[in-house]
């Protein structure tokens, strides 16, 4: 299948819900193009209005500003019969799986195909191999109320992809998982993408799904797009505020150094060959600079002192300090500069 | 022999008349009126769920409406019910005495309360669900028959059961049209004519047909609930 075209077309999208306090914009001037073939990631923190934006790609919100184009075509412009037959090309994952309680799994399977009104014997074959695909070929016969997390997600995406359809949209489709069964369902995700080219549309909230399995990214913030790029693009040099806290945390916005407290670190030869203060800034998360380092080469070993400044925050301290005495690095508070 | 103790209570007529009579009476009302309840209380409940704001086939007006009609009929008292329904019980049965005819204000004033027991039940189906039906491309009748209904099988059925015995202990003032039952011999043979045996024999009768009416609708419930491991 040719990557590049646009499978869906996002047009000056605007999506505004009345409440009892006034209309509430949760989705402005939202211009988007999905190639054909792609796995593309949505990422905000919640209430950013992405889960707005997925629903408004089928039209299960609709927009009141802009156009939906799903290969060219108008969504909005549809009649709804039209646009269920659209629908049919879409499939879509949920945060909470969302099966049917009362039909088995192969039935759950069959529904959307009971819907597109595909032969029974017909549709009962392909569940039959999308649970094979999907790695439950052995559970055809349970309810979702004896199945795993993990292995309920595993039926929705079959369920999904029963109809054939050109795009998966998922949303927050791992956010409901423990890591492991995350990384299993996105190896899932990425090998149908890979096999049946199908475009995947990512919502999430965590950075490691977009990094994991993504193309390309979007990164929402307050109902607008902040800005979009290659995830590889992104992750080196997020130039939006919300992307720098995304990916490089929370803490980077507001850093207070005028109040900072000095700590010497004392390289004492055998803690020479591990990156002791990379390591510090990655596990603990905070800011660190430099003041002033003296660093002797003794026979292969690194020998010296550094003066380092962290932000006044006490528990960010605590942190830095539990994890310098875990390693084995002695570690004292100074003051001005008492070298 | 055996009967000895039966024969000092009642005589062998009136068993009869209890055993047989009684008890076909006040299940032919009570299931009778039942049937014609649930024939407009499942579309009513529909209607109540999928026309609300936020529902699936959204008309506010409408949900309104009918809810204030059902909320009127339901504070009407049953025994009121019995003789404002008489002129309709009159074109619809031919005559407003009999057990026959206690079957058409029994389905009156049961079908807005079933309406309201479908309603409760149908809004138990996970939104999320119907969502996943409707980004598949099912329309609302589809939604409706193969989504919502099945769905809430279990909950409809313990409804069941509760509307059901309700409308048994409602059918026990059939008395007043004249018409029979187990409810109405307790009455007009126990108490009118200070028979205890009587009284007391109907009413246990009434409590033990309570009874299985409502565990025959738990088992139901219970067996065709997929959410159980």
């Amino acid at each position: 299948m040719a990557k590049g075209d646009p499978i869906i077309k996002l047009d000056k999208l605007a999506k505004e819900f009345q409440t009892s306090q006034g209309a509430i914009k949760a989705l402005d001037d939202i211009n988007l193009e999905i190639k054909e073939g792609e796995i593309f990631g949505i990422i905000g923190l919640s209430g950013a209005g992405k889960s707005t934006l997925v629903r408004c790609i089928n039209l299960l919100e609709r927009p009141t500003e802009g156009e939906v184009l799903f290969e060219g075509q108008s969504l909005s412009k549809l009649s709804p019969a039209k646009l269920r037959k659209a629908r049919q090309s879409m499939g879509m994952i949920f945060q909470q799986f969302n099966l049917m309680a009362q039909r088995s799994v192969l039935k759950n399977i069959c529904f959307p195909m009971e819907i597109a009104g595909v032969p029974k014997k017909d549709a009962i074959k392909r569940a039959k191999e999308l649970l094979a695909m999907v790695g439950l070929g052995d559970r055809e016969n349970a309810y979702p109320a004896q199945l795993s997390g993990g292995q309920k997600q595993r039926v929705a995406i079959a369920r999904a992809l029963a109809t054939r359809p050109k795009v998966l949209l998922c949303d927050e489709a791992t956010s409901a998982l423990d890591p492991n069964t995350t990384k299993a369902i996105l190896e899932l995700l990425k090998k149908i993408n890979q096999e049946l080219g199908i475009t995947i549309i990512i919502i999430t909230h965590e950075m490691d799904v977009i990094e994991t399995v993504c193309d390309r990214v979007a990164i929402i913030d307050k109902s607008h797009i902040a800005e979009m790029g290659t995830v590889s693009e992104i992750f080196s040099e997020p130039k939006s505020v919300i992307g720098r806290q995304l990916i490089l945390g929370e803490s980077v916005e507001h850093i207070e150094f005028e109040n900072g407290r000095m700590f010497r670190i004392v390289f004492d030869g055998h803690s020479t060959y591990e990156p002791i203060l990379s390591n510090l800034i990655m596990a603990c998360k905070i800011p660190v600079s430099i003041l002033h380092a003296a660093i002797k080469d003794i026979n292969g070993n690194a020998t010296g002192q550094m003066i380092i400044q962290v932000p006044d925050n006490d528990l960010d301290i605590a942190k830095m300090l539990h994890h310098l005495k875990a390693n084995h690095v002695p570690v004292e508070e100074v003051r001005n500069y008492d070298v | 022999m055996t009967f000895s103790l039966a024969k000092f209570i009642l005589d062998a007529e009136t068993w009869k008349m209890i055993l047989v009579n009684g008890i076909s009476e006040t299940l032919y009302m009570t299931l009778a009126s039942s049937l014609i309840a649930y024939i407009i209380g499942i579309p009513l409940g529909i209607i109540l769920v999928v026309a609300d704001k936020g529902g699936i086939c959204s008309h506010p007006k409408l949900q309104m409406v009918l809810g204030t009609i059902v909320n009127l009929i339901r504070s009407v008292p049953f025994l009121l019910v019995i003789v404002i329904a008489m002129p309709i019980t009159r074109l619809v049965v031919g005559t407003s005495l009999g057990s026959t005819a206690m079957v058409i204000p029994l389905a009156i004033a049961a079908a807005p309360y079933v309406g309201r027991v479908v309603e409760s039940s149908l809004r138990e189906v996970d939104a999320g669900v119907i969502e996943a039906a409707k980004s598949m491309g099912a329309s609302n009748w589809q939604i409706i028959w193969k989504v919502i209904l099945p769905e809430a099988k279990p909950s409809l059925l313990i409804g069941a059961g509760l509307a059901v015995t309700t409308i048994l202990g409602y059918s026990a003032m059939a008395g007043i049209i004249g018409a029979g039952g187990l409810g109405s011999y307790a009455i007009n043979y126990g108490y009118y004519r200070g028979n205890n045996a009587m009284l007391w024999i109907n009413v246990i009768l009434i409590v033990i047909i309570f009874q299985i009416l409502q565990e025959v609708f738990m088992k139901l419930a219970k067996v065709s609930d997929k959410r159980i491991r």
